[in-house]
């Protein structure tokens, strides 16, 4: 498994922003799905993320403008849900599961790990943009606790000794 | 018991059409087509399939629910959220045979009249979402979905909706607001979904492995299905053991078996040859149980006689090295980051519990802590929220102060005491001191 990095464009690229052919195609496709413009929003979102990595308030605005919502409304949704990001997120963001069962198994031992290879704590970002660490609950799971989400990829029954190998592989991969 | 829910595990290519259909897949839906949808309902009933999402209410009756004359669209949703703390199995029915979820799916829109569903799968869950799309994609390109399904007229679109991280989005109410492209925030009931649900039509919501166990009570008939378990209790159930044992995982067996079973025979016992102290029947919003309680019978009446219930069916295991009270500083962090905001008892019940935990752990409790915990509880449960999220939290707080007392006496024993608590008042004297006297 090759954990795909995220690639997030410059706040300063998201100021303003304006959907291009590929993106108005996609989101004309999903708006077919549901009876309300409404329903699509979580799903535009979602579409939005994958493009630029975040969602800034350029995008929030833009996807109101389309779906005929208002900013403040958009905003409201975006900010309910954990995983939109409101900043431009690290390559690697290790969202690490700290609910009941991981605990159990040993989760505090890896963000100690974390820690000291990385010098990151719940919340911070290393200084280079390349990891960054979170703290998340149940990711349903738990049978392979301590489980370790990086961007989309589930890494399970982690170890240290894996831990370690996995960054590694990661920190070589860019 | 053999394999019913998780047959294809093991099989290779499992998710492809091909193989399902090697299995004996897609025939439940041939028949629930030659029958009159009343008539599905009626084997669903029968079958006395109880729902697995967590409630556990009867599935046949809450599809009899939807009203048969209504004018506009029904709705029939998946609910794939998988977000209750302890449970993983909805993934791996997904993982190895989705085409069974798809055809429970099928079946059950037919049967409530639905032409639309959607699967609300958890945001996190991304690999499975595309599993699922692959298998529409599969399905429908076979006939087996979309417009005049096998030729017999009936229509269904069937759509993944993806969440974006929130536990209360499994709430079916929750979830149906997420999917209208809102903030989750639960309704208030009744009015039941299967009345006014989704988009304001009726609404089905059902579990994944709820609907997975559809398509074997059609082509196997509700006698085989209710033959399973104990009366009231029938049927397969995935149980997904975690925590403290040696083999942790996910483990088909008849409802009713008992939790000494799952967790010494098929989970392999405790971990280091370790002693069980305590163990959450049904995932973590179902009050704790103790060793003592281990022969119990892993069902629906069985848990809530024993005073918890059996949720989602997920065992969290926990050997004789843990401290309750940070079993319980972990579960009120879940449940204070996860409450909606909405009602008052929750949100901020549930964060002036942690505060307590964190208070105890700190070395900083006070006596009266423990009552303080069970008075919070006591308010954010029984009704006082919209949404059972208060009791979610409440009930296992309160069982664990209730149930292991004695370790948090010990931890305000070992506490600092802590500064008095009142302002000095001065004492009466009977004069009115301001004026001198
Ligand atoms: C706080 C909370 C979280 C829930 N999470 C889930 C979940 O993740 N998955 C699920 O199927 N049901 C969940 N439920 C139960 C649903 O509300 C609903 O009862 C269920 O999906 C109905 O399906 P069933 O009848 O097939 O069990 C949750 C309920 C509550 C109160
Ligand atoms: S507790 Fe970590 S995945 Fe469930």
């Amino acid at each position: 498994m090759k954990t795909q990095a995220i690639s997030a464009t410059p706040p300063e690229q998201l100021q303003q922003v304006t959907f291009d052919s590929a993106m108005e195609a996609r989101i004309e496709e999903l708006l077919q799905r549901y009876p309300t413009k409404r329903a699509a929003l979580l799903p535009v979102l979602w579409l939005c993320q994958e493009r630029y990595g975040w969602i800034s308030q350029g995008v929030i605005e833009a996807v109101a403008r389309r779906l005929g919502e208002s900013p403040a409304f958009v905003e409201g949704v975006v900010s309910f849900y954990t995983m939109f990001f409101r900043q431009p997120p690290a390559k690697y963001v290790l969202q690490l599961c700290v609910t009941l069962s991981c605990e159990l198994c040993g989760a505090q031992r890896l963000a100690q790990r974390i820690k000291e290879k990385l010098g990151i704590g719940f919340g911070e970002k290393t200084a280079d943009g390349v990891f960054q660490l979170v703290g998340v609950e149940c990711l349903g799971a738990c049978g392979g606790a301590p489980v370790l989400q990086v961007n989309q990829d589930y890494y399970e029954h982690m170890s240290e000794e894996a831990l370690d190998q996995l960054l590694e592989e990661l920190a070589k991969e860019q | 018991m053999e394999s019913i829910l998780l047959r294809a595990r093991g099989v290779p290519n499992s998710r492809d059409l091909d193989s399902y259909l090697a299995r004996g897949g897609w025939e439940g839906l041939k028949r629930a087509l030659a029958m009159a949808p009343e008539a599905v309902i009626q084997e669903v009933i029968d079958s006395e399939l109880r729902g697995r999402g967590g409630a556990g209410f009867p599935t046949g009756r809450k599809w009899s629910f939807v009203p048969k004359d209504h004018p506009g669209p029904k709705y029939l949703i998946c609910n794939a959220d998988e977000s209750e703390p302890g449970t993983f199995k909805d993934r791996e029915i997904i993982e190895y045979d989705p085409q069974m979820v798809l055809e429970g799916i099928a079946i059950a829109a037919y049967a409530i009249g639905a032409h639309t569903a959607y699967i609300y799968i958890r945001g996190e869950f991304f690999r499975w979402a595309r599993l699922l799309e692959e298998a529409i994609g599969q399905a429908r390109s076979r006939g087996f979905l979309g417009k005049d399904i096998l030729g017999s007229g009936f229509d269904l679109e069937v759509w993944v909706h993806r969440g974006a991280g929130a536990y209360i989005c499994g709430e079916e109410t929750a979830l149906i607001e997420s999917l209208e492209g809102k903030r989750g925030f639960p309704r208030l009931k009744p009015p039941f979904p299967a009345v006014v649900g989704l988009f304001g039509q009726p609404t089905v919501v059902n579990n994944v492995e709820t609907l997975a166990c559809i398509p074997h009570i059609l082509t196997r008939g509700a006698k085989w299905f209710a033959s399973i378990g104990r009366p009231r209790n029938t049927g397969p159930k995935l149980f997904c053991v975690s925590g403290h044992v040696n083999r942790p995982g996910v483990y088909e067996l008849p409802l009713g078996v008992s939790f000494r079973e799952i967790i010494y025979e098929h989970a392999g016992g405790i971990r280091n040859g370790n002693r069980l102290k305590a163990f959450f029947p049904g995932g973590s919003s179902a009050p704790v149980l103790t060793a003592q309680d281990v022969d119990v019978a892993a069902d629906f009446d069985a848990c809530a006689a024993a005073g918890s219930m059996l949720g989602s069916g997920g065992i969290i295991v926990m050997d004789e090295t843990v401290n309750m009270v940070e079993v319980g500083r972990n579960l009120a962090h879940f449940y204070a980051h996860e409450s909606c905001g909405q009602c008052t008892p929750c949100r901020e019940g549930s964060d002036w519990c942690l505060d307590i935990f964190n208070r105890l752990l700190q070395g900083l409790g006070h006596p009266s802590d423990p009552e303080q915990l069970l008075r919070i509880c006591r308010y954010a449960s029984q009704g006082m929220t919209i949404c059972p999220l208060g009791d979610a939290f409440a009930l296992p707080i309160s069982s664990l102060v209730t149930k292991f007392r004695e370790e948090f006496e010990a931890a305000i024993k070992r506490s600092r005491p802590l500064p008095p608590q009142k302002l000095p008042v001065m004492p009466w004297t009977g004069k009115d001191i301001r004026f001198g006297g």
